[in-house]
């Protein structure tokens, strides 16, 4: 890059000092070939937490399935609850990876190289955990396939008017295009491990997910071809499922969803809430595996302004959803946003968002915070939880007062609530943690192309 | 540079390689078989080296086209899926839109498209590179795990029509390549 | 107030008495006997020390919904199925010929009449092979017109319930109706001539038990036949006796009258008339174009009532204050009587403007004295009446209506003398609760036990059962032969649809056991009676009386009266200072003998749309004095009595004053009402059973959780979602009145309509005459099969009434309007509901209904987040009865039972339209206007709901929408709902007219 040939400051670099094809290869590959022996204690004690979590879960699956949606706190007004929040709370951290992989791929920021891998893990299962709650949601969620089109003896099709049947094919379009994007990606990563490992259960089963990769020119250049184009259908796509779900409540006539601003303004939120959660993967993840070279502080610096600009995309999104409400001049919209910021019931948790989402983020101006992985990974925790506040606020709050006064009511969470929520962060961790330790967290072929690029900065950083 | 005698057998030749340390060698030796006259050769590198192809006399892949066909193809599928399903095949008085109300229809359109375009290009490279396939001759040469490591390899196929053993050898060696080896055809 | 608390007394656990069980009782009634002993203590230890885990399920902390459906399981081993066949040990054969009138899924009616306090309202029981579903009014009938009121509909539910009482038990023991008739003629062989026999009844108006009453008291001349029914109208017999000099019964004619003044009476609430008085009272409200008139209704009350919700005028007065303008009043209009000045409640102009109103409209107007009025107030009230020359226009004098009508009071105090002084043998309870219904000073439940031979006829082993020596369950009235008089003293001969469940007696039947003859059954009884009253013609007479549901000719004929002189001397009461407690009748369990029917439990109350529990109601003014807050518990002392009870706020009660719900605070209701509530009885006394002075009222600290339907009540005047005005405003623009347009909004679409050829099925609701009686909620719960969920889901917010009646308050707090306002689903043309729906499970069909599709719904919920008017209902867990029981009997077998997991909504009575549809079908005609009624619509006594086809130019409902005053609920989203209203008119007196748009 231009200017990267200019200046090699420490945060410029996307790749550290001294890195060769080898050392790239071992150092992301060391925590894959150790043998189980060789696996850091912290590995099963996180793995065994994460399992835990992923018990609760299915506890309360069955506890719900078993018993009916009444064991959560849902009622009439509310009748979308946590699972709700919970989706598009997932779904909005499933953004990052495919957005840093497709859209920086097509700008060429070469700084996505050394997260993009992991971050499109994080994606899908991101992803996975947001795409159970909208099932389990339902009512009787056994006939989750009824809002699938296929040939019954019905005769019936889903109801392709409503946006939530446009859901069903946005999110499982996005997962398995993500799943199709990734596992290209790592194609020659697992044909770099069938040849490293020493493992004979561990050839066997990198050499079929390989598919036989050789590193052929010829299937490199379709390789490129294939990857870019699926960076350039990714982007879109990315922007379109967020986009979609915010339909769900932009097409509704619920003061305080229909809002055109809906869908840009619901994008914006997803990527500065999985650019906060790729902060809080990344941070621990690059000092527990020894990877500063490779994630060096520019991405973390990047990263924090991605998640900047795009936090005051949100906070315009606040601004205009106050305004617009004022100069609707409809006394409904003009109620749901007092009720928002005033009302007896809630009105701590929107300051509470407020405070996450609109000033928590300020520091990121001051590159001294932006350099400071600590820094980073309480900004990045506490604006998770504000995006979770989010949704609470615009999904539920806004139900509990709509038109009618008689049907106001109040929403309740109780624990079946907090348990299916909690629980879906051990699915999360449980693919989270098997994956780091099984799979290439960073794109080594693509690393090393970098560092092919790179491989004279170290003579110029002399140099100057 | 150790000069290698190849063990006499019967084995039939798949190619000859030669491994090579850098980009730049590869990108080096791969245009000068080009204009050595060979056409039948592959180079094996741990990531994509820039102009490679065009060294080795590659023509241009036709995914581009293949992905445009699917995804105009998932398009149209998608829209009708929908048009059918409420116009023809079981109209219902929904909210009282029209049954063809086509701005509903949007989004699953989008959708429909974008999956098959994706998955024509995903699907498109793994078959025409011929994967997965878990055996191949190659994976025989000498010290060709390297090949997704840090080496680069340039093999010159028997098949090719100035392929000759000898010369093919001779010619590769003066590439200055860590060395030349068989690759032996199963 | 304790929930936890629910058991009947606990018995050891005996297996003698098991297996007398066994052998007493029939068929599988032996497995509801074990489920009975699970009730026991014993049987309980047993389980703990066995089964700890198995145990958790008995432990009672159960929630509400848990008991029904235990009723239900324990019903389904009861083999309840016998039901339909009464006796399993007959032989039965099926119908190898069916009678001709019988087919099969088509429902029979049978006319018949309910007694509530007595009187009878006159039903048509509709029965799907042999087994009674829901119950309709009788519009031949004068006191239903076709109208039925709540409690009335739920009694079918009743009918059905597990808990009532299925054996004969002497001292908790089983027992048989043959050794009970033994050891009663035995008991009376001993007495000299009856001396130290009492029997105790509720009010009488059955022609039949009167004169079986008549006969025993002559076969034994020394007994004694008392009276109490804890609602009694003792002061309206007194109010007369000042007035007339005997005991007569008044008889309203709201048809006539311009002008109405209520002191303290709920005529359109309570009362043997309501359902009638409410069909004339809003006969003469119906606007429908400026030309119409409309009556005025001033009213003065302590607590807000369906009748004072309906006034133009309305003073919210201390009960002493009612009094004080009584007595203002007929002073003014020059009758003689002792009147101090006006309270201070009332102001010059608003007392002049109804004097001067009253006189302007003599003999078209109306004054009305509420039951729990003192005697004066009636006084006053028929002397007014008198005065202005109404009666024989708007009021009627006649006999009354009960047998022997005697100060209920007096008479129970008697009974309880009598038992101190030990003269008391043997009493006979006839129906009632008195241990549980009787004043507090009278301490009615210790001095019971001094009763040597004690027996209580009731359908629950209840309060009263538990401390007699004997109790023989009572047959429901849709179980036995019966007479009944309906408050104009129309007989109803009482049919019954079903024969008794548990062996039960009806009244008649023990009182022959009394005079000798156990073997008499109710039918006998009953017909024998009406044999001797039409004579010749009984062979034809009865056939016509029973088919019917009404005697001919049996009104009471009015009576000419001349009012004493001396009718208003008596002196002023006292005015008290300090809290008042009010106690009213509960509008939902009445007096506590529905506490078990879970429809009625849950049926929220008018206006402070409270389920499950009754509070301790006061005005936010006297709130804020207390320093309590609603849900707080307090303790209320009065009288020497106290009992803790949590606090409720009502606008527009009177000052100082807490009302208390009777009813509530059971402690043997059944396992639904079982406690639920604070037991207002445990205050009451004999001396001043309606209202008293000196209550103590002092916050405990706790709180105590109660579920209202409704939160928020405030009506949000810029919202227009009830349009309302007076008649004047209306007239000023009688084509488009300002209030019924708010805003003005263009109704355009980017789609073009669908056009409905067939029919186009719509609503109007007159929010102009509807009183908020929750009349059409009991009976689309009782027609849709609509479950009930709990206090707990209700607390949650999880009801399930396809119709509502919202409750706003207009103006200020301390004086507020109040408007009812039924919701249920408008059927858009336009539904937001639909489009959202992934699958299609809520779609339009050709006749512009919106149906919803149980069998494909997948409970997404978007459909009610997507509904602006909220009318949509959700399955959260399995509400409604799936398997075999006795409370899925009730259940009609027209209308889908939904499970768990689906949403449910208003259907416009679809099943009820397809039965029309298939009727014209076959007759080759169209669906004529009026043949498709609603089960809302039927009920309503108001007339407030009217239905029809909106492609019939000729139809009602298009006649309705076409008034000025039509306006449909947030149209400017453009759903285009079917169901539009009529905007609430007031019609104040043209003095006071500013002063009330004032409140709007």
């Amino acid at each position: 890059m231009a200017d990267s040939r200019n200046r090699i400051a420490e945060t410029d670099r996307v790749i550290g000092p001294g890195q060769t094809y080898t050392t790239i290869d071992d150092t992301v590959n060391k925590p894959i070939l150790t043998s189980i022996l060789g696996t850091p204690i912290w590995w099963f004690i996180a793995f065994a937490f994460g399992f835990l979590l992923l018990m609760l879960y299915l506890y309360s699956v069955v506890y719900l399935i078993a018993v009916g949606t009444g064991v959560w706190g849902n009622n009439v007004p509310a009748a979308w609850g946590f699972p709700i929040i919970n989706f598009v709370w997932w779904i909005g951290i499933g953004h990052a990876g495919t957005l840093i992989s497709a859209a920086l791929l097509l700008f060429r920021q070469e700084w996505r190289t050394s997260i993009n891998r992991f971050a499109e893990a994080m994606t899908l299962f991101a992803v996975v955990c947001a795409g159970l709650y909208p099932i389990l949601h339902l009512g009787r969620p056994w006939v989750f396939y009824w809002l699938v089109p296929y040939p019954n003896t019905y005769g019936l099709f889903p109801q392709f008017r409503s946006p939530l049947d446009w859901d069903l094919f946005a999110i499982s379009t996005y997962a398995s295009v993500s799943l199709l994007f990734w596992f290209i990606g790592l194609i020659p990563d697992l044909a770099t491990l069938r040849d490293r490992t020493e493992n004979k259960f561990g050839k066997i089963a990198y050499g079929i997910a390989s598919l036989g990769w050789r590193g052929s020119a010829k299937h490199w250049q379709r390789y490129q071809r294939a990857y870019l184009l699926l960076a350039a259908l990714s982007f879109p796509l990315v922007l379109s499922v967020h986009s979609t779900i915010s339909l769900d409540f932009a097409t509704s006539q619920v003061p305080g969803w229909n809002n055109t601003i809906m869908p840009p303004y619901f994008v914006a939120g997803a990527v500065f809430a999985g650019f906060a959660m790729v902060l809080i993967l990344a941070i621990p993840l690059r000092k527990a595996f020894g990877l500063e070279n490779l994630i060096t502080m520019r991405h973390l610096d990047n990263s924090a302004k991605v998640m900047l600009a795009t936090g005051l995309i949100v906070v315009y999104g606040y601004v205009i959803e106050v305004f617009i409400a004022w100069y609707s001049g409809t006394v409904y919209e003009q109620y749901m946003i007092f009720n928002r910021m005033f009302g007896e019931d809630y009105w701590w948790a929107f300051w509470a968002l407020i405070f996450c989402n609109a000033v928590a983020i300020q520091p990121l101006w001051s590159k001294r915070v932006r350099n400071s992985p600590l820094a980073l990974f309480i900004i990045s925790m506490i604006v998770s939880v504000g995006m979770w506040l989010e949704r609470f606020v615009i999904v539920t709050v806004t139900l509990t007062r709509e038109y009618l006064p008689s049907s106001w009511g109040v929403f309740t969470a109780t624990r079946w609530d907090w348990a299916l929520y909690i629980g879906s962060f051990g699915l999360f961790l449980t693919l989270w943690f098997m994956f780091i330790r099984f799979l290439p967290s960073i794109a080594t072929s693509e690393m090393k192309e970098l560092a092919h690029i790179h491989e004279n900065d170290d003579a110029k950083e002399v140099t100057t | 540079m150790s000069m290698q005698t190849t063990s006499q057998n019967d084995k039939k030749l798949y190619g000859i390689i030669a491994e090579f340390n850098a980009p730049e060698e590869i990108i080096d030796a791969a245009n000068r078989a080009r204009e050595a006259g060979y056409k039948k050769m592959d180079a094996y590198t741990p990531f994509p080296v820039h102009h490679l192809d065009d060294a080795l006399g590659f023509q241009q892949t036709r995914l581009g086209w293949v992905v445009l066909f699917a995804g105009i193809v998932g398009a149209l599928g998608g829209f009708f899926l929908q048009w059918y399903a409420n116009v023809v095949f079981y109209p219902l008085n929904i909210g009282g839109k029209p049954l063809n109300s086509w701005p509903n229809f949007v989004v699953i359109t989008f959708e429909c498209a974008v999956l098959f375009s994706a998955f024509s290009a995903g699907l498109f490279m793994i078959i025409r590179n011929g994967l997965p396939r878990l055996h191949h001759p190659i994976f025989g040469a000498h010290n060709f795990a390297a090949a997704t490591r840090d080496k680069f390899f340039l093999c010159i196929e028997a098949r090719d029509a100035k392929f000759d053993t000898e010369q093919t050898r001779q010619f590769l060696e003066q590439l200055n390549p860590n060395h030349v080896s068989d690759v032996k055809d199963e | 107030m304790n929930p936890q608390d629910k058991d009947l007394t606990p018995q050891p656990l005996d297996l003698g008495a098991v297996r007398k069980r066994l052998e007493g009782s029939q068929g599988k009634a032996y497995w509801r006997s074990l489920d009975e002993l699970a009730d026991t203590e014993a049987f309980q230890e047993f389980m703990h020390k066995e089964f700890p885990r198995q145990a958790a399920p008995l432990a009672s902390n159960v929630n509400r919904r848990d008991f029904v459906k235990l009723l239900g399981a324990s019903l389904a081993l009861a083999g309840l199925t016998s039901c339909i066949r009464p006796n399993p040990q007959e032989q039965y054969t099926s119908y190898v010929r069916a009678p001709e009138y019988y087919l099969p899924g088509v429902p029979q009616f049978y006319a018949t009449a309910m007694s509530l306090g007595g009187y009878g309202v006159g039903v048509l029981a509709e029965s799907h092979a042999g087994r009674p579903t829901k119950l309709e009014g009788n519009a031949d009938h004068p006191a239903s017109l076709g109208a039925i009121d709540p409690l009335v509909s739920a009694t079918v539910l009743s009918l059905y319930d597990p808990d009532r009482s299925q054996v004969v038990t002497n001292r908790g023991e089983l027992s048989d109706w043959g050794s009970f008739a033994s050891a009663l003629s035995d008991t009376l062989s001993g007495l000299d001539g009856g001396a130290g026999l009492r029997i105790l009844t509720e009010t009488v108006t059955s022609p039949t038990l009167a004169s079986q009453i008549d006969a025993l008291l002559e076969q034994y001349p020394n007994a004694r036949w008392h009276r109490y029914d804890p609602l009694h109208r003792d002061n309206v017999l007194a109010g007369a006796e000042l007035a007339f000099g005997e005991a007569v019964d008044t008889r309203y004619q709201f048809e006539n009258a311009d002008v109405i003044l209520s002191l303290g009476s709920d005529f359109l609430g309570i009362g043997p008339g309501k359902l009638a008085y409410t069909k004339a009272f809003s006969a003469r409200r119906r606007v429908r174009t400026a030309e119409d008139s409309m009556n005025r209704l001033w009213t003065a009350e302590a607590a807000p009532s369906i009748t004072g919700s309906m006034a133009d005028h309305r003073l919210a007065l201390r009960p002493d204050e009612i009094e004080g303008l009584a007595r203002s009043l007929a002073a003014r209009l020059g009758l003689s009587v002792e009147a101090g000045d006006l309270p201070d409640h009332v102001s010059q102009e608003w007392f002049d403007a109804l004097a001067e109103d009253l006189e302007a409209h003599r003999g078209s107007s109306l004054v009305v004295a509420g039951n729990d009025q003192p005697a004066i107030v009636h006084a006053v009230a028929h002397a007014l009446n008198a005065e202005l020359g109404n009666v024989g226009e708007t009021v009627v004098y006649t006999d009354p209506v009960e047998v022997d009508p005697v100060s209920h009071s007096e008479s129970l105090a008697a009974l309880v003398d009598d038992i101190s002084a030990g003269e008391v043998e043997a009493l006979v309870m006839l129906g009632g609760n008195p241990v549980y219904t009787a004043p507090a000073d009278l301490s009615f439940a210790n001095l019971l036990s001094r009763v040597p031979v004690s027996v209580h006829l009731s359908p629950y082993q209840d309060e009263t059962s538990l401390r007699s020596t004997w109790h023989v369950p009572q047959t429901h009235d849709l179980e036995a032969w019966s007479d009944v008089r309906a408050f104009d003293g129309s007989a109803s001969i009482v049919q019954p649809l079903i024969a008794p469940f548990y062996n039960g007696k009806s009244a008649h039947e023990v009182v022959a056991a009394l005079a000798g003859d156990a073997e008499a059954s109710s039918y006998d009884l009953v017909r024998g009676y009406w044999r001797e009253q039409f004579g010749s013609d009984f062979n034809s007479v009865w056939p016509q009386s029973v088919h019917d549901g009404v005697v001919a000719e049996s009104r009471f004929a009015p009576r000419q009266l001349s009012l004493r002189e001396d009718a208003l001397s008596d002196a002023p009461i006292e005015a008290t200072e300090g809290l008042q407690i009010v106690f009213q009748a509960e509008p939902s369990i009445y007096d506590g003998r529905f506490s078990n029917n879970g429809w009625l439990q849950e049926l929220p109350n008018p206006f402070t749309k409270l389920t499950w529990d009754n509070a301790a109601l006061m005005s936010a003014a006297t709130a804020e004095r207390l320093g309590v807050r609603n849900q707080d518990v307090v303790t209320l002392n009065y009288e020497g009595n106290s009992v803790e009870a949590p606090v409720w706020i009502q606008p527009g009660q009177a000052d100082n004053v807490v009302v208390a719900h009777l009813g509530y605070g059971r402690e043997a209701a059944g396992r639904v009402g079982n406690g639920q509530g604070f037991n207002a009885y445990a205050l009451r006394t004999s001396a001043r059973p309606w209202v008293g002075g000196g209550l103590e009222l002092t916050p405990t600290g706790a709180t105590y959780p109660l579920s209202s339907t409704q939160m928020h009540h405030a009506l949000e005047e810029e919202r227009h979602i009830v349009r309302h005005g007076t008649l004047e405003e209306f007239r000023a623009h009688p084509d488009h009145p300002e209030f019924v347009h708010p805003v003005e909004h263009h109704e355009y679409d980017l789609y073009p309509d669908y056009a409905y050829e067939s029919y186009a099925w719509g609503m109007v609701i007159d929010m102009n005459v509807c009183t908020g009686c929750n009349a059409c909620v009991t009976a689309c719960q009782s027609e849709n099969n609509i479950p009930i969920v709990g206090k707990e889901q209700v607390a949650i917010g999880r009801e399930m009434h396809w119709i509502r009646v919202d409750a706003y308050y207009g103006g200020s707090v301390d004086d507020p309007e109040f408007y009812h306002q039924p919701i249920a689903c408008m059927h858009c043309e336009k539904a937001p509901c639909e489009p959202v729906c992934p699958v299609g499970a809520t779609v339009h069909d050709h006749e512009g209904l919106n149906v919803m599709v149980y069998n494909r719904c997948v409970g997404t919920r978007y459909c009610s987040n997507n509904c602006p008017y909220k009318v949509r209902r959700f399955n959260f867990l399995q509400y409604a009865e799936l398997e075999e029981n006795a409370l899925s009997m009730v259940q009609n077998p027209d209308v889908t039972v939904r499970s768990r997991g689906v949403m449910e909504k208003c259907t416009y009575c679809v099943q009820r339209i397809s039965k029309a549809r298939v009727t014209a079908g076959n007759q080759n005609r169209r669906i004529l206007d009026g043949e498709v009624v609603t089960a809302c619509q039927a009920a309503c006594p108001a007339e407030a709901i009217v239905f029809g086809d909106i492609n019939d130019s000729g139809s009602e409902v298009v006649q309705t929408k076409a008034s000025p005053l039509n306006y449909g609920i947030l149209t400017e989203l453009n759903t285009v709902p079917r169901t539009s209203y009529l905007s609430k008119l007031r019609n104040p007196h043209p003095a006071l007219a500013s002063a009330s748009e004032g409140g709007h």
